[in-house]
């Protein structure tokens, strides 16, 4: 092959390689964000339907119920209001009143079913997806 | 006083960074008749600026220690109860005090350079230092206009706000010192490599020079990550060893492109090909570092452990870093076209191959990257709020990983210029139907057989078995005047191969249960059985905790106790999981508290057996003692007019 | 030799990206309450708990409800400002202990001196979630008619209290 040819092969074979890690990227990223919503959306029907999300708000006051492994507690945006179940231990600053995030599904009996909940390592704190959830209510 | 010094100390600093950023800059030109004195100047500023930087932060030590409360950023991350060890590691614990962690480091490899350097031309010399002058000159004036650890608190608090609990681990002691030295270390490539620009010199003398300082860098920031890990995986409580949070890719971008850095020297060095794209990652490695910085340091990116962060930091930093990665790529463009290509190679040879490794570790870089940014472009946009999970990543990066670990076996084999296929096929013959075996026998041995393991088995076998013969084909026609970097390549060729298992195992064959728990209650996981004695209190230095007591046994035997906690931190009012791990050579049994569930005394607890999760830690070990290996070779340390007359030099 | 600047574009369009997160900041964001009445609330009272306080009290004047707390350190940056504030006397400011123990909030004043006409204590938060509190401390000006005009978030600096505060209590008062 002469040089010339050999770099137009280097090259054309750098864009396939290049091309198709791209359609791998973005088809992972298709499948796999998660979208944040607030229980004021939920209720609006703005969740993704059959695929998991991600919802963030204030844990109710004195809304936590535990039955053996299983915790149900309501998520708030201080306007809405959505009952989660998860079933595992949860995340250490996981308290009533404070913010928390849940990841999960909608159940069709308007259930959230988490399959991570998530609350940030700092007291005084609020994760910024709860604030957005309590300011989007407060605005309405 | 000490603090007031302290300041001072940091302000006589940017004045000698100025220094060193400026003069030997401009008389490397050669436009002044005090060029030579001007770059005569390079080595004793680095050396000034180092030492001034060493005595701020003995300063801010000194008040951690000393419990002085006046100072702002002391109150914030100390307490009086703290233990000792942990006032130390506070210094770093905060936002100010790991930006002053990270111009000391900058200036150590400074100083570093400015005294293994002898064998360099002068002007060279001069203008890396000055490169490396005007990036600190910037992170000084960040630390000194925004974020000063010596501010004070008038009156002082009676008592500090604590260190975050998340902080309180040995590993954080040593984690964020080896991941700075190994992030900031790519400074030194950076300024190698913008200095080559300036003067036009970029040749296979400027690859071997950088070399050595990108492989320490590499070199700590593997050592760094790896420690992040274990952190990770020993105190958040979770069991997992990586989570692609914003703040660890803040780090693997810089190692992907690192990694991908060593290579490609590699190739410049030895043929003198790839110039403009080595000094592209030279640049790409540390702006990434600097990206890290800043997406760390200026709360963009929601992340678990975003401990810090400030709106108008995050503003200064942003400039700090468009001026920095900006007038660099500014330069290569307008250098870049006058660089010769370099020597010619075939289709099949070392050549190629380097450059697949190349443009596969830059591919996964740039898809962490795009994974780690996409929240924050959707949200710029307006497009509402999302996040990129790990799902993501795994499906990302293994396509990308698995042709780069194949070709790990291929690669060294193959010579520069044109490679036998043929020859090379015989070579790899053995280990080919080593790694088939494994793929299809090994996880059956284990558990059960999935694809994933399989996969995994293979890779590993493939490379370790590979690796191993390679070295003894060199052993037979003579070992003994194998260099160094034929050790040190190996070892952590060898070193990803342990690595590969411990993900595979971890990943496939890893048990993890959340129980209820009583007194005299009994779990097994992975053929052990973990019973609870006893849950009590016990106190703590600055906490208040309960102490699970838990035995472990295997088919009646008791090996041992373990005692899982979770603490109550005085201060913060934070609890905290502290796991209970017992380690071993092919397993880790991990016990971690959740919480008391009713009256009972009953808790939540968590177990997980790890088949070979240290080996993820023990690859990454090899791959920076293969590192470090390299370094030691002689050629480094050869003068430069022998450097010059090598036959790999092909000048530009 | 046009590709030899692409990457500089390509920084080019992250930086402006990067840029654009940053005005995105949660700090920066308008606080939905503005223009809107003041959540009412009732609470014991700091330095006597018997006492309690609301918001109608305050109907008719213009004032400052300032969200402090003894754990917070930005707190202490801003005290003397306050205290400067107080001896004026040019606008009546009540503190919101937020999540603090009445002694260390007591013990705090004492110590710093008092600038408030009264604090009360929000013990468990409830009234800092009603107010969307996101960090310790925050000011909110609140005028004659109990409504919402301003939020500060973060310490009050001399600066911030005389270019925009004082300004705004100024007009809010005629």
């Amino acid at each position: 092959m002469k040089p010339r040819h050999k770099r137009i092969t280097l090259i054309l074979c750098g864009l396939a390689s290049l091309a198709v890690a791209a359609v791998f990227v973005l088809r992972a990223l298709d499948s796999n964000i998660a979208l944040y919503v607030t229980p004021s959306d939920v209720f609006a029907g703005k969740s993704p339907q059959g695929k998991a999300f991600r919802m963030g708000g204030l844990v109710k006051k004195e809304s936590i119920q535990r039955e053996g492994m299983t915790t149900r507690f309501i998520i708030t945006d201080t306007a809405k209001e959505i009952s989660v179940s998860y079933t595992g231990i949860l995340p250490d600053l996981f308290r009533d009143g404070k913010g928390a995030i849940v990841q999960g599904r909608l159940e069709q009996d308007g259930q959230f079913v988490a399959s991570e909940v998530l609350a940030k390592h700092d007291e005084n704190y609020m994760p910024p997806e709860a604030k957005h959830a309590i300011e989007q209510a407060q605005k309405k | 006083m000490t603090p007031e010094l302290g300041h001072f100390a940091l302000i006589l600093a940017l004045m000698a960074a100025l220094l060193q950023g400026l003069l030997p800059l401009i008389g490397a030109q050669r436009i002044s008749s005090y060029s030579a004195q001007w770059i005569a100047l390079a080595r004793p500023a680095a050396q000034t600026h180092f030492l001034l930087l060493v005595f701020a932060f003995a300063c801010l030590a000194q008040s951690f220690l000393t419990n002085d409360f006046s100072v702002a950023y002391v109150a914030q991350n100390s307490n009086t109860k703290l233990p000792a060890m942990y006032q130390f590691a506070a210094v770093w614990g905060g936002h100010e005090g790991s930006l002053l962690l990270w111009v000391l480091m900058l200036s150590g490899w400074g100083a570093a350079v400015s005294l293994a350097s002898r064998q360099l031309p002068e002007a060279m010399v001069a203008r890396v230092l000055a490169v490396l002058g005007l990036v600190s000159i910037g992170m000084l004036a960040f630390i000194l206009f925004t974020s000063n650890p010596f501010e004070r608190l008038l009156p002082a608090l009676a008592e500090g706000r604590d260190l975050n609990p998340l902080l309180q681990d040995p590993g954080l002691v040593f984690h964020p010192p080896m991941l700075y030295m190994g992030y900031v270390g790519f400074s030194v490539a950076f300024a190698f490599a913008i200095a080559a620009l300036i003067s036009g010199r970029l040749d296979a003398a400027w690859a071997r020079w950088s070399r050595p300082w990108t492989t320490a860098a590499w070199v700590f920031l593997t050592i760094g990550i790896a420690m992040g890990s274990w952190w990770a995986y020993n105190e958040l409580g979770w069991g997992g060893w990586w989570f692609w949070d914003p703040v660890e890719n803040a780090s693997f971008m810089p190692w992907l492109a690192g990694t991908a850095l060593i290579h490609s020297l590699a190739i410049t060095e030895k043929r003198g090909a790839f110039k403009n794209w080595t000094v592209l990652l030279a640049i790409a490695a540390f702006s990434l570092s600097l990206l890290g910085t800043f997406l760390v340091r200026s709360g963009v990116l929601t992340s678990v452990h975003a401990f810090a962060s400030d709106p108008s930091r995050g503003v200064f930093i942003l400039i700090l870093l468009a001026v920095v990665i900006g007038s660099s790529l500014t330069l290569f463009a307008w250098r870049a076209p006058k660089v010769g290509v370099g020597g010619a190679f075939a289709l099949v040879s070392r050549e190629t191959m380097l450059l697949i490794n190349n443009v596969l570790l830059v591919v996964a870089a740039g898809s962490v990257l795009l994974g780690t940014l996409y929240p924050l472009l959707i949200d710029a946009l307006g497009l509402g709020k999302l996040s990129v999970g790990p799902p993501y990543f795994n499906t990302v990066f293994v396509p990308v990983m698995v042709p780069l670990l194949l070709l790990i076996a291929v690669g060294p084999l193959a010579r520069w210029k044109h490679a036998d296929l043929r020859d090379m096929a015989r070579r790899l013959r053995v280990s080919f139907i080593l790694a088939l075996l494994a793929g299809a026998i090994f996880p059956h041995l284990m558990g059960i057989w999935t694809p994933m393991t399989a996969l995994g088995s293979l890779l590993a076998v493939w490379i370790a078995s590979s690796t191993v013969f390679q070295i003894a084909e060199r052993l037979k026609i003579g070992g003994g005047n194998a260099s160094a970097s034929f050790w040190g390549m190996h070892l952590a060729h060898f070193g990803i191969a342990v690595f590969v298992i411990g993900v595979t195992l971890v990943g496939g064959y890893q048990e993890e249960k959340d129980v209820r728990m009583q007194t005299g209650a009994t779990v097994s996981v992975g053929g052990y059985q973990l019973r609870l004695l006893d849950i009590g209190a016990a106190p703590g230095p600055n906490y208040h905790a309960d102490v699970g007591t838990f035995e472990l046994s295997r088919n009646g035997h008791v090996l041992k106790t373990l005692y899982p906690e979770k603490r109550h931190y005085f201060s913060s009012q934070m609890p905290m999981t502290e796991a209970a791990i017992d380690t071993g050579f092919t397993r880790d049994i991990y016990v971690s508290l959740g919480e008391p569930l009713d009256n009972q005394g009953a808790w939540s607890v968590r177990v997980y057996f790890k088949p070979f999760i240290d080996w993820i830690w023990g690859g990454c070990l090899l791959m920076a003692a293969g590192g470090f290996l390299a370094l030691l070779d002689r050629r480094y340390r050869l003068r430069v007019k022998a450097a010059v007359t090598l036959p790999g030099s092909v000048s530009a | 030799m046009k590709r030899f600047l692409l990457p500089l574009a390509a920084f080019a369009v992250l930086v402006g990206f990067l840029a654009m997160g940053l005005m995105h900041d949660p700090r920066e964001v308008p606080s939905p309450l503005i223009g809107k009445p003041a959540p009412a609330f009732t609470l014991p009272q700091l330095h006597d708990a018997t006492k309690n306080f609301s918001v109608v009290d305050m109907k008719g004047r213009v004032w400052l409800l300032n969200v402090w707390a003894s754990w917070c350190v930005s707190c202490r940056e801003e005290h003397p400002v306050l205290v400067e504030l107080a001896k004026t006397g040019s606008v009546p400011v009540i503190g919101l202990d937020y999540k603090d123990q009445v002694a260390d909030g007591k013990q705090w004043l004492e110590k710093l001196g008092n600038p408030y006409i009264l604090s009360v204590v929000d013990s468990d938060g409830r009234v800092g979630i009603d107010y969307g509190v996101y960090g310790v401390p925050e000011t909110y000006v609140i005028d004659k008619q109990g409504i919402i005009r301003m939020k500060h978030t973060g310490p009050i600096t001399p600066a911030s209290l005389a270019q925009t505060i004082l300004p705004l209590v100024k007009e809010l008062s005629q």
